[in-house]
């Protein structure tokens, strides 16, 4: 994935001289993750800024170069140093458009590494992505693979609004897969599939006995878990990768839970007010009567996200997910 | 202690200096003229709120050189980036004074907002110093363009206190970029004085961390306050980099209309400051350089009054906005599903009787005799 989402900063700012990337060590080293190699050597220091070490200044800047009208990439080394640009994402980016009209959204991309796994230090592991998805005029994002990974971030470039993309660290060197060297939309033009794919939620496992609904880190240990459920008890589970976390793809949620009649939502983050609570509610509101079980949900518990010797005791796991579908299934 | 920038005496112990070059008779004019424009629009604003028509408006009686000058030594092209307390500045670049009195009558959308790229003024900020490092990347982008274009932001003393102002100046330094701070030191935020935000001796004095060159100028005097933004905005446009002005004043009025100065200083205070006010302090400067007299002060009074008096005639025509303007302009592109069905919500309730433009309302009752027979 870091392939990939390195390819796609190359394409967006060859395509379209107004992108820009900033952010803490993304020029000199490209990136503490290497997503933005090379990136300085070709396109220079002014596009590619290695920033202060303060995150509402990069986020505050990267709005206003958009009332310019560049296209900013601000990337936020790690999940859990996002807080202190908090403000300006929830009072500025998020109603540029609202307090001008809608003629001057602050287009911006904010890049979050974010999630465990990856035996990191204390706070370099949150997953604060439902934060942003209550926060009304922001778009949420999260790529599971390479391939979504560099078609999502070229969409969120040209999507007018600002939209926080966060990409699941655990996935940037464990998932590989061929990348088309093409990309499926127009940047220039702003042409192409970019609404789509920063909408729609995709089926990356079929099934119809159960959905599991998911998105980013624990796209493909849900998939492993399908897959388990499928030897163990003859299962077809459904894995929904909802890439869009805000807005929710509505029919693509009801449909598969009425397909299936049993769902099961698996998020990283912890429970309380989680993504999973909105996917739940959105079942039970909408589709209760082709349920075969109340909906049921593995996540991060409500604690701080733990110091890395204990994080596998927090993330969901395929265990945890093949004993979360037993709940369901045997309900 | 560094020393202040002015221009304009008192006609009495403070002496005259001669005008700045860069400005004629007619310069000179035209800045009076922004003064009682912005002095008019805030009385009537004031007035408004007092009998109802407007919510809670923060006023800036006293505080009219510190915009009009700043906004005098802008191109048309620079951006300006206001926070409330400079709410009708957009009324100098072409923004309806009807839009901002909407803003304050709590109207959005179509009505209270205007397109920023239009008239290259930020909206209005309110939550403190957050817009200083949207002026800083502005600035870095105006640059990287090769635009001749500044950035020219306001914010108060108090300020100067949150992260956002040092991560600000910090990043405008470092990335030498075309910025203007302009800092109203009113003495006041809210209750809270000056010694109690900070204990440096000036605001000027926090340039040094930044290495950025600073200047304290009577923020009661708009000559002044036009020669230092003018002088910052050149260096900014010619590549030399942010500067950090400080126009010292004193907020003579309450922080806005909620707001009883009388819990926490001494009246007695404003009213001294309040002979050093900009709008009279300026007439008496230009009746002594013999640019102004009577009658054109007077055409210029009466020349504002309609201007603003227009504009409240054209705030309260304002239909009240209906209630898909809660769901107007969230997105630039797309809305969400469950816009929609916000919308549908709505339609199938009686909208509350509350939902109105704010009116002149009776005054309060004094007591039980005054209830209207049957209620009780």
């Amino acid at each position: 994935m870091v392939e990939a989402l390195n390819l796609g900063h190359h394409q967006a700012m060859a395509s379209d001289d107004r992108v820009l990337l900033m952010g803490e060590d993304v020029a000199k080293t490209g990136g503490v993750f290497r997503v933005t190699a090379g990136l300085l050597d070709r396109f220079g220091e002014e596009r590619v800024i290695d920033t202060p070490l303060a995150e509402a200044g990069i986020i505050g800047s990267a709005i206003g170069m958009s009332l310019y009208g560049l296209l900013p990439i601000a990337e936020i080394q790690f999940d859990a140093f996002v807080y202190p640009a908090f403000e300006q994402i929830v009072v500025h980016a998020a109603r540029y458009a609202w307090r001008t009209k809608g003629q001057v959204p602050a287009s911006i991309v904010i890049r979050i590494p974010y999630g465990g796994g990856v035996r990191a230090p204390e706070m370099h592991s949150d997953c604060p992505e439902a934060l942003f998805a209550h926060v009304p005029g922001l778009k949420v994002v999260s790529p599971a693979g390479p391939a979504d990974a560099r078609d999502m971030l070229l969409a969120a470039i040209l999507d007018p609004d600002p939209v926080i993309f966060m990409e699941p660290k655990r996935i940037y060197r464990a998932v590989r897969e061929e990348v088309p060297q093409e990309p499926p939309l127009d940047i220039a033009n702003g042409n192409g599939a970019g609404g789509e794919i920063l909408s729609r939620a995709r089926i990356a496992r079929p099934g119809d006995d159960l959905a599991i609904i998911t998105y980013g880190p624990t796209v493909p240990m849900s998939i492993e878990a399908a897959d388990q459920l499928s030897r163990e008890r003859g299962i077809e589970a459904r894995v929904l990768d909802l890439r869009s976390l805000y807005p929710l793809d509505v029919a693509a949620i009801t449909g598969s839970a009425t397909a299936c009649g049993r769902a099961l939502v698996v998020h990283e983050a912890p429970r309380m007010a989680g993504i999973g609570a909105e996917v739940s509610s959105l079942i039970h509101e909408r589709a209760m009567l082709d349920l075969e079980a109340p909906v049921m949900r593995v996540t991060g518990f409500e604690v701080p996200f733990p110091q890395f010797a204990n994080e596998d005791d927090y993330l969901p796991s395929v265990d945890r997910i093949v004993a979360g579908a037993a709940r369901v299934l045997d309900w | 202690m560094d020393e202040l920038l002015r221009f304009i005496g008192d006609g009495d112990a403070i002496p005259d200096k001669p005008v700045p070059g860069g400005l004629d008779g007619k310069d000179l004019l035209e800045i009076y003229r922004w003064l009682v424009v912005l002095r008019t629009f805030d009385e009537r604003a004031v007035a408004l709120q007092r009998q109802g028509r407007l919510g809670t408006y923060a006023l800036y009686w006293g505080e009219e050189a510190t915009q009009s000058g700043p906004m005098y030594a802008c191109r048309d092209t620079d951006w300006v980036f206001p926070t409330y307390r400079q709410s009708s500045i957009g009324a100098l670049r072409g923004v309806s004074p009807a839009t901002v009195l909407a803003w304050w009558r709590g109207y959005g959308g179509t009505h209270g907002f205007y397109n920023a790229r239009e008239h290259r003024v930020a909206p209005i900020c309110v939550p403190i110093a957050t817009h200083l490092p949207h002026a800083v990347g502005l600035a870095y982008a105006a640059k990287l363009r090769r635009d001749p274009v500044a950035a020219l932001a306001w914010f108060g003393e108090g300020a100067s206190s949150e992260g956002d102002f040092h991560e600000a100046m910090n990043f405008a330094s470092v990335w030498k970029v075309p910025a203007v701070f302009f800092c109203v030191n009113n003495q006041w935020a809210i209750s809270t004085p000056f010694s109690k935000q900070t204990a440096t001796a000036t605001i000027v004095a926090k340039a040094a961390a930044y290495n950025m060159p600073a200047t304290l100028v009577d923020g009661f005097d708009p000559i002044a306050c036009w020669k230092a933004t003018k002088d910052a905005l050149e260096r900014a446009r010619g590549g030399g980099g942010p500067t950090l002005i400080e126009a010292s004043c004193y907020r003579i009025g309450a922080h806005g209309t909620a707001d009883d100065p009388k819990l926490y200083r001494d009246d007695a205070d404003a009213a001294r400051w309040r002979a050093l006010e900009p709008v009279g302090r300026t007439a008496g400067y230009l009746t002594r350089l013999g640019v102004l007299d009577d009658t054109k002060r007077s055409a210029i009074a009466e020349e504002a009054k309609r201007l603003i008096s227009d504009a409240v005639a054209e705030m309260e025509s304002m239909d009240m906005p209906g209630r898909e303007v809660l769901f107007d302009y969230v997105y630039a592109r797309g809305r969400p599903d469950s816009f929609a069905e916000g919308l549908d919500e709505l339609a199938a309730v009686r909208r509350p009787p509350e939902v109105q433009p704010l009116r002149p309302q009776a005054p309060p009752s004094t007591g039980d005799a005054d209830a209207p027979k049957g209620l009780k």
